[in-house]
């Protein structure tokens, strides 16, 4: 149960910390597939939704009434440009202790589990996800609360990331 | 023995071959006798037990073939205790998985539900079932009785023989179901709360239910109906086993004797109830709502089907609250803190020491000038949630320090209340937060008129987050939320945004060594 503290980690104290020498720890931030991906199927959608609204009320009412295309276009553009903003938002961080995920640009996420609370790691990934080669970390806890998914990961890196959780959480075990 | 000639180590030698022999007899002999495996225990015991001293004889010899003989009878002796030791298993299986059933009232707790059914039919449509009524005649009632009845039976029956339950050293068994098998098995140290309940009727078959809340277990997983007597003291010896007593002595540990914290009076829960704004709101909607509703529409499908679920739920503000925390007791113990009450059905649950994820200590308004408060708590995995229901504040603190070993609740001047850039975010209830953080706690206080202070052991914090939406962030002001086991979060509201990202920081700290000083899961051992 007393196994929290980094004395006695032992080697594994050593590589597990990754924070700079001021102090703050080293954010690493999503990989450009995510942007791609979300970007893709926005157009997608909003696409088709746009040539939906605009050829059907223009071919039957008359050409003005094309501008029912405009609104899904706007929100197309809008859309575009806050994907990116949210897709910079998003990082994470392996602290020796416990891992921290922020996010979010107007409503802002910080969530800071600690290794030890784990009670299990997921891998996902969806078919789209696996077409972009990407796929998501989610940790649980024993709280429902604890939202803790980092997406649009390297599959080797959620791999990485899931089996080094995992020996951490062991190490640190502490349950309820 | 002294003067070791050949003749005598040769009897030895004799003797020792003789006793592997007898041995190697005794070992068939227990693995035959499987069902009779404590005998052979004694037998195996026994001539092990001839065997060494016959060893022990030989060693004494020290001719070449005195020393041989022994060997020979070590292994002999090997093999005999190998042998005592399976018998011994064998009998521990045998003993340990000593599986009961149910009482035998069990199949009658859901004979009701035909009987309800019919009345429900006969009143949802009336006409048909007077018109159904006229048709039937003796013989196809006849008929249909003795089909109904035997099958019901059977099925009642089938269904209390085919459930049994177990209490292994770690685990409690419980084997159900005849088509569709279902084998949950329990682990004792993981138990967060243990409940006996006894509903009226049960009450009245001197019957009771025993629930174990433990987290991921679903209804089928308690036990109903035991005898009254056989449920408590299987909920003893259940808590015994977890808390860590031998096995051997579970059986003895027996209910742990208790000392009474706190009796609410009958008097100071009526008063209370009646001073809570809830009851009469609730009343005021019952009394008030259907009139209207009957002046504007003057049908009565409508008014009936507003006022009854109206009325219903001010019946359960007001006197079904007051049946269910009827003489309220809480007392300690051991094993951990009872709470018992119930008027028309009593109930009596346990909470083991350090499963208690959130303590809260609720004010309603008109409360204050009494000093009065209600505590709640959250245990995972569990729907019981009122610790005390009114108790003065000094009593009610006293006993919060007992469900939080080392904790005191920081007072109204502890708390730092929040900014007043606050004001701007949460209009006029800004002044009720306030957030304290102890050696032991996490304290947020949040509500103007219904205070409520809630409590978060750092051993209990499962993650910490920050959140700060753009009202807050143009204030400079962010939240941060304790997330527990019992899924509860608790809040801390509008804080300065620099001393957030502090708390957070070392809220985090502070959960991750706390644990060092958690009771273990076995509590006694």
């Amino acid at each position: 149960m007393d196994t929290g503290s980094p004395q006695d980690t032992g080697p594994d104290a050593s590589q597990s910390t990754i924070e700079a020498a001021g102090g703050e720890p080293v954010w690493i931030a999503l990989p450009p597939g995510l942007l791609k991906m979300r970007r893709l199927l926005l157009v997608v959608w909003l696409g088709l939704i746009t040539l939906a609204a605009g050829l059907v009320p223009g071919l039957l009412a008359g050409p003005a009434w094309a501008a029912f295309a405009l609104p899904p276009l706007a929100l197309l553009v809008w859309g575009w440009v806050m994907l990116e903003r949210n897709w910079r938002s998003w990082r994470y961080t392996e602290r020796a202790d416990d891992l921290l995920i922020s996010r979010g640009v107007l409503w802002r996420e910080e969530t800071v589990v600690p290794y030890g609370r784990m009670q299990l790691v997921e891998v996902t990934s969806g078919p789209v996800e696996r077409h972009f080669g990407l796929a998501s970390v989610q940790l649980h806890t024993a709280a429902a609360w604890t939202d803790a998914t980092i997406p649009g990961l390297d599959p080797a890196e959620a791999e990485r990331l899931r089996d080094r959780l995992t020996e951490l959480g062991e190490a640190r075990s502490a349950g309820l | 023995m002294t003067a070791p000639g050949g003749a005598e180590a040769s009897k030895a030698t004799a003797e020792t071959a003789e006793t592997a022999a007898e041995v190697t007899e005794a070992a068939a002999g227990v693995t035959e006798a499987a069902s009779e495996a404590a005998a052979g225990v004694t037998e195996a015991a026994e001539a092990a037990a001839e065997v060494t001293e016959a060893s022990e004889t030989a060693e004494t010899a020290e001719t070449a073939e005195a020393a041989e003989a022994s060997e020979v009878a070590k292994t002999a002796t090997d093999t005999a205790t190998e042998v005592t030791e399976t018998a011994s298993e064998t009998a521990e299986t045998a003993t340990e998985v000593t599986e009961r059933r149910l009482h035998p009232v069990t199949p009658l707790r859901r004979a009701w539900a035909p009987v309800a059914v019919l009345i429900g039919w006969a009143v949802h449509d009336p006409d048909g079932a007077q018109r159904h009524l006229t048709r039937l005649t003796t013989t196809t009632l006849l008929i249909g009785l003795a089909v109904l009845v035997p099958a019901a039976a059977l099925y009642g029956f089938c269904s209390w023989w085919f459930t049994h339950f177990a209490v292994t050293e770690s685990e409690l068994r419980i084997r159900t179901g005849l088509v569709f098998r279902r084998v949950a098995h329990i682990r004792l140290e993981r138990i967060q709360a243990v409940d006996v309940t006894q509903p009226l009727l049960a009450r009245v078959a001197g019957v009771a239910k025993l629930k174990l809340d433990v987290i991921g277990t679903d209804k089928k997983d308690e036990l109903a109906f035991l005898g009254a007597d056989e449920a408590r003291t299987l909920r003893a010896e259940l808590l015994a086993r977890a808390a860590g007593f031998a096995p051997e002595t579970a059986h003895e540990v027996g209910e742990a004797p208790s000392r009474q914290l706190l009796r609410v009076p009958p008097g100071v829960l009526a008063l209370s109830l009646v001073l809570t704004a809830a009851t009469w709101a609730s009343l005021a909607a019952a009394l008030v709502v259907p009139p209207v509703l009957w002046l504007v529409t003057h049908s009565l499908w409508t008014v009936l089907a507003v006022a009854l679920p109206l009325l219903g739920a001010a019946g359960a503000s007001s006197v079904g609250r007051f049946v269910a925390e009827y003489d309220w007791t809480l007392a300690e113990s051991p094993d951990g803190l009872r709470i018992d009450h119930g008027l028309l059905d009593r109930s009596h649950e346990t909470v083991p020491p350090g499963r208690v994820q959130t303590v809260r200590i609720v004010e309603p308004l008109l409360w204050r000038r009494r000093g009065w408060v209600r505590v709640e708590l959250d245990v995972a995995g569990s729907s019981n949630s009122v610790l005390v229901p009114v108790a003065p504040r000094e009593i009610a603190e006293d006993v919060v320090a007992r469900v939080l070993p080392g904790v005191s609740v920081p007072g109204p001047a502890a708390l730092s209340p929040a900014p007043r850039s606050a004001r701007w975010c949460v209009p006029l209830w800004w002044r009720g937060y306030g957030l304290a953080v102890t050696d032991a706690v996490f304290a947020s206080r949040s509500g103007l008129l219904r205070r409520s202070l809630a409590l978060v052991p750092h051993a209990k914090v499962q993650s910490v987050r920050l959140t700060q939406g753009p009202w807050e962030r143009a204030r400079g002001l962010a939240d941060v939320c304790v997330d527990t086991g019992a899924n509860k979060t608790v809040r801390a509201r509008l804080r300065d945004a620099a001393e957030a990202r502090e708390l957070l920081a070392a809220q985090a700290e502070r959960s991750r060594t706390g644990r060092r000083d958690a009771r273990p899961d076995r509590w006694m051992a």
